[in-house]
């Protein structure tokens, strides 16, 4: 199976009515676009040795935190070190180099050990699986309500447009178990449980994707809680409890970051009937309402794989991701320009925010009425 | 040494090892420590460059010899290796070469003899801008070009320019296997000055051994290749085992002069150039929306006409690394004539040539 990368549409020009959610002209909207395009064409044709070389550092820095941390539990006072060297390492792998490399950034190298299709990372869910709900289904379709499974991920309530349930109650509780098993979750995502119980999908649909996830799951088990447990002989609990706590700070850590991706207040959603024939300028103004950035040190974004970038990366998903931080100072100006939102806070801020919402939404949003009485409501609810 | 290594080479190669290093696969890791260690990779350091010609105003030719990973099990004279350099220190390109060295065994050292040819982003890297301790990425030795065990009394060699080096290494290898029988040598060069392996030829010919050397220039009014040429050298020749490589002019014609016979086996070093007889239809690139009128050209050169940039490796449909999958319609093979209607079928683009209607998840 091939996957389709992610790509604004070809359709160049818009050429229907807008839903007041756009607060730009149809004419604007396009210019918008060429000049996304434009910011895309001259990274592409800039991408050379320095991109190549950051991404072999960050992989030779990954793999000698992964071997330091596997190597320490064999001296028993090391374990914090070698659990933060592991974590370290895990976070890497799953973020600047495993979520950007198959989203092909680094595919024009060349190199079979950082292409989209080759790569596989060291988390439970199968590259293959994966590719296809986060790079089609999430990057295409980012923020339509219905149809990109990451609003909510087919558990929680993200957003008023979704109906609410007495179900929902539990929304603060699964979000906190999705974040404590998060590898867990991305791995099982791909099999679409609510819509197989919606009767949207048979299992018979399912049948590959979940032998991947066997294969996958087996092979990460038995390496985290088998044999480095093991190899380690008089060590295996201490091992194993390492390699365990190890996977949990990195769920908890990705969890975060990308909850603060597209949830923090403020981000936009969109329905089917207005993303309909989309044009490449609304596809790019949809990614950037769609989105929202986390500001901080440069090690935070290194460690959040630039996906404190997460604008950026939803405007170009497939330009290396070290880019991302010289692209938003020129995405910043543009909608300076342009009028237009960008949404970005420090790390706590948007966490803060994402958990309000979490909390919020558990409950029956109040009356379709103006929104200046659902705003009041905010207030106790996530104290 | 050798115990040590094999027992070393068996244990990295173990399902425990890739227990221990997935997802990533342990070649991930040995080639941070050290770029000549490999499990199951082949990657090879040039250990020398020679300049075979050098003729002012024209593509230089060398021979680059190759020290491989412990991992490299060794060729059969005529066999081909994908070879990949990482041009600027970024974009790995890899393209085919033949090895110009006799048979090897696993680990041993090999060569490779390219011209540099003017559009080609490897060969021209390699014999203008490599250094010796360059590391090169390569396949296995692939290709059924080759040599027999058994070789029959008489052979007939017949190449034309870089073509040269899949009979170089056969001939250089019969003389290692002290070969008994006779070999006719027959090579097309542009002039002597450009003739590859000159002096190594020269002293062959010199030294007899049952070996016929015959270096011609048609240029220079040097016969060309014909019947009447060929049965004056090797009277019924066309029952002599052949090996035949070169341009497709060359293999035209001696394809021409062998009538289907069973005896030759030849190998081109490009693909031949499709015709145009079937070019109806249109072509739909289903990933970028691109759609273009049907050429009759190979799907790859026809994807970059239209301005996409396909994966592609050695354009002659080896590597596979140029797979795509056709939606619908009918391509031809245009190495083996063969045509294929199959929905979502995985085709190699650089030698699938659309008849009607195509679509190409590109």
């Amino acid at each position: 199976m091939s996957i389709t990368i992610d790509k604004p549409p070809v359709k160049t020009r818009t050429d229907k009515e807008l839903s007041p959610k756009y607060t730009l002209t149809a004419e604007q909207l396009d210019a918008f676009g060429e000049e996304m395009d434009a910011i895309r064409q001259r990274i592409v044709a800039d991408l050379g040795e320095a991109d190549a070389s950051y991404i072999r550092k960050v992989v030779k820095y990954q793999r000698g935190f992964e071997v330091a941390g596997r190597v320490m539990f064999y001296v028993p006072p090391l374990w914090p070190a070698a659990v933060a060297a592991l974590s370290v390492s895990k976070i890497l792998d799953n973020m600047e180099i495993g979520h950007n490399v198959m989203h092909g950034q680094y595919d024009w190298m060349g190199d079979p050990g950082l292409n989209s299709r080759m790569f596989e990372w060291d988390t439970m869910a199968p590259s293959e699986n994966w590719k296809y709900g986060h790079n089609y289904m999430h990057h295409t379709y980012t923020n339509i309500v219905g149809k990109d499974r990451d609003v909510g991920y087919g558990i929680l309530r993200m957003d008023e447009e979704q109906e609410w349930r007495p179900y929902y109650l539990g929304n603060p509780l699964y979000a906190f178990l999705l974040m404590t098993f998060f590898e867990w979750g991305v791995a099982l995502h791909d099999l679409e449980v609510e819509e197989v119980v919606a009767g949207r999908r048979t299992w018979a649909e399912n049948r590959q994707i979940a032998a991947r996830i066997w294969r996958k799951v087996r092979k990460q088990v038995a390496k985290d809680y088998l044999v480095y447990p093991l190899l380690t002989g008089p060590f295996f609990v201490s091992t194993l409890a390492g390699n365990a706590v190890a996977n949990l700070i990195r769920n908890v850590w990705t969890f975060n970051i990308i909850f603060c991706g597209h949830f923090p207040a403020g981000v936009a959603t969109f329905t089917v009937e207005e993303t309909e024939d989309e044009s490449r300028g609304g596809w790019y103004y949809r990614q950037l309402l769609g989105s929202a950035n986390i500001t901080g040190s440069k090690l935070m974004h290194v460690m959040s794989g630039n996906l404190s970038h997460q604008i950026e990366h939803h405007l170009f998903p497939d330009i290396p991701a070290r880019r991302y931080p010289e692209i938003a100072v020129e995405v910043r100006e543009i909608c300076e320009r342009y009028g237009l939102q960008y949404n970005a806070g420090p790390l706590h801020q948007q966490l803060f925010s994402v958990a309000k919402k979490i909390f919020r939404l558990s409950l029956p949003t109040r009356s379709p009425r103006p929104a200046p009485e659902a705003t009041a409501a905010e207030t106790p609810l996530a104290a | 040494m050798s115990i040590v290594a094999d027992a070393t080479t068996r244990v990295l190669r173990s399902r425990f090892a890739a227990a221990l290093a997935t997802p990533h696969g342990v070649d991930r890791y040995l080639e941070l420590v050290n770029p000549m260690w490999a499990a199951n990779e082949v990657r090879a350091r040039i250990v020398d460059i020679t300049r075979e010609v050098d003729v002012p105003g024209h593509p230089p030719v060398a021979t680059i010899t190759l020290q491989p990973t412990s991992t490299w099990r060794g060729h059969r004279a005529g066999q081909h290796v994908q070879l990949g350099v990482e041009v600027d220190g970024a974009r790995r390109t890899t393209r085919v070469f033949t090895v110009s060295s006799p048979d090897s065994k696993a680990g041993d050292r090999f060569t490779i003899t390219m011209r540099a040819n003017p559009d080609g982003v490897v060969s021209r890297y390699l014999v203008e801008r490599a250094t010796v301790g360059t590391m090169v990425h390569l396949s296995q030795a692939r290709g059924e070009f080759v040599l027999p065990d058994h070789v029959p009394d008489h052979v007939v060699f017949i190449s034309g320019g870089s073509g040269i080096t899949p009979v170089m290494s056969m001939l250089r290898s019969l003389q290692r296997r002290t070969h008994r029988g006779r070999v006719t040598f027959l090579h097309y060069a542009q002039s002597p000055d450009h003739q590859i392996f000159a002096a190594e030829l020269e002293e062959i010919r010199r030294s007899g051994y049952g070996i016929d050397v015959h270096l011609l220039h048609p240029e220079l009014g040097d016969p060309a290749l014909s019947p009447a040429y060929l049965e004056r050298l090797v009277p019924g020749y066309r029952d002599v085992p052949t090996w035949a490589c070169g341009p497709a002019p060359l293999i035209n014609a001696v394809h021409g002069a062998y009538d289907g016979s069973d005896a030759l086996r030849v190998e081109y070093f490009k693909p031949p150039a499709v015709g145009n007889g079937n070019a109806e239809g249109d072509i739909s690139f289903t990933r970028s929306g691109a759609t273009a009128a049907n050429s009759g050209a190979t799907l790859l050169e026809q994807a970059e006409a239209a301005g996409l940039n396909p994966t592609f490796g050695c354009r002659m449909g080896i590597c596979f690394s140029c797979t795509a999958t056709k939606l619908e319609g009918t391509v031809r093979n245009v190495l083996t004539g063969e045509t294929s209607s199959l929905p979502d079928e995985d085709i190699r683009i650089c030698v699938s040539s659309p008849e009607g209607d195509c679509a190409v998840e590109l």
